[in-house]
């Protein structure tokens, strides 16, 4: 693994508590995900990486499936320290976040049927479906922007399959990936790049 | 633990699921709202909403609703599990990823399958929207909570911890 960790003078490496500490906080600062934490903490405040080894890495995580940044955590704490790292890295993401969101679990069980809880989380509930729809948007624009391409139909019909026709995800996923694979690859011209 | 346990049901639909989330645990959730509420009866459509309103509440990344879904099938252990089968297949992949995928920075097959890959997220991240606002907006009030979040989300770099204390108030005083 040592052709994944140029040197470079500005980059530092941490140890393996401070991988767990940092990845701990990035957990615990993040709503509504945590990979723009993710970014602040490893490039901007630790310097452990340059913006473009984090882009390697974050292109990476985006695509693999499975949560982006629990991939990342994975991928970035590979590179540091081999399989420790990826599983220390690993721990402090989903550890801190599972204490608490087990507690509100708990907490859910006992009064979730209370008039007032159920009114202020169908509220959030409304709210948080906004942020999702406004996630949605926002990647959409470069693709939906010059003359539509197949990406748009492929998005179109992932949509329709997912949302409406309700098919199972991975059947759709079996049908529709080799298809816009090979309009990738036959025509790269209609890719959009992030 | 035996075929039928809810732990086996559980371990096996989130296993399969981590692999297939392309775009993220966010991407999932529509096929999570389809096994847990049409399919397994786990909890009902309020519940649901509930649990995701919950885990955007919570710090911490939106894999969270899995250990919510997994609590309320079977406590601790269906928390744990779920977790577990959500993120351990993908993991042991992007560990092996994270030692290969550099050697093909140029290669055509990976340019193309990433280029394949951000419109098919794309529509699921779309059907997610789709499915939680629909899920979510049971009246006139919820959907108007809906927009005006997009909007903010879109126009301002506002925390969305304020809009929810906000969309939270107005439940509780009885506007939706």
């Amino acid at each position: 693994m040592t052709d994944l960790a140029e040197p470079d003078s500005a980059v530092v490496r941490p140890s393996l508590l401070e991988l767990f500490l940092a990845f701990a906080h990035v957990a615990l600062s993040g709503f509504g995900g945590a990979l723009p934490w993710a970014r602040r903490m490893i490039v901007e405040r630790k310097r452990w990486m340059t913006a473009e080894e984090f882009n390697e890495d974050f292109a990476l995580s985006q695509f693999l499936p499975g949560p982006n940044v629990v991939n990342f955590s994975v991928v970035f704490g590979a590179r540091i320290a081999g399989a420790a790292g990826a599983a220390v890295a690993f721990v402090g993401l989903m550890g801190p976040p599972l204490v608490i969101v087990t507690i509100l679990a708990v907490l859910y069980r006992h009064y979730g049927d209370l008039e007032a809880l159920s009114r202020i989380l169908s509220g959030i509930g409304a709210a948080a479906a906004g942020l999702i729809v406004a996630m949605t948007i926002k990647m959409a624009l470069p693709l939906f922007h010059r003359r539509i391409g197949w990406p748009a139909v492929i998005a179109i019909i992932a949509f329709i399959g997912v949302a409406i026709m309700r098919w199972p995800l991975p059947l759709v996923l079996v049908v529709l990936a080799p298809f816009a694979f090979a309009l990738a690859w036959f025509y790269p011209a209609g890719t959009v790049k992030r | 633990m035996n075929d039928d346990s809810p732990l086996t049901a559980l371990a096996s639909y989130f296993a399969l699921l981590s692999l297939v989330a392309i775009g993220g645990a966010v991407a999932a959730i529509p096929d999570m709202h389809r096994v847990a509420v049409d399919t397994m009866h786990w909890m009902n459509d309020r519940q649901f909403t509930d649990s995701f309103a919950i885990a955007q509440l919570s710090p911490g990344p939106n894999v969270m609703i899995v250990a919510l879904i997994g609590y309320h099938v079977a406590g601790l252990a269906g928390a744990s599990v779920a977790t577990a089968a959500m993120c351990g297949p993908t993991c042991i992949v992007a560990y092996f990823a994270a030692h290969t995928w550099n050697r093909f920075r140029t290669a055509r097959w990976r340019i193309a399958l990433q280029a394949a890959l951000v419109p098919v997220s794309l529509g699921l991240i779309g059907a997610s929207a789709f499915v939680l606002a629909r899920a979510a907006d049971k009246n006139l009030a919820a959907a108007a909570i809906t927009i005006t979040t997009v909007v903010v989300a879109i126009f301002t770099r506002i925390s969305p911890l304020w809009l929810f204390a906000i969309a939270g108030l107005l439940g509780l005083t009885g506007w939706l």
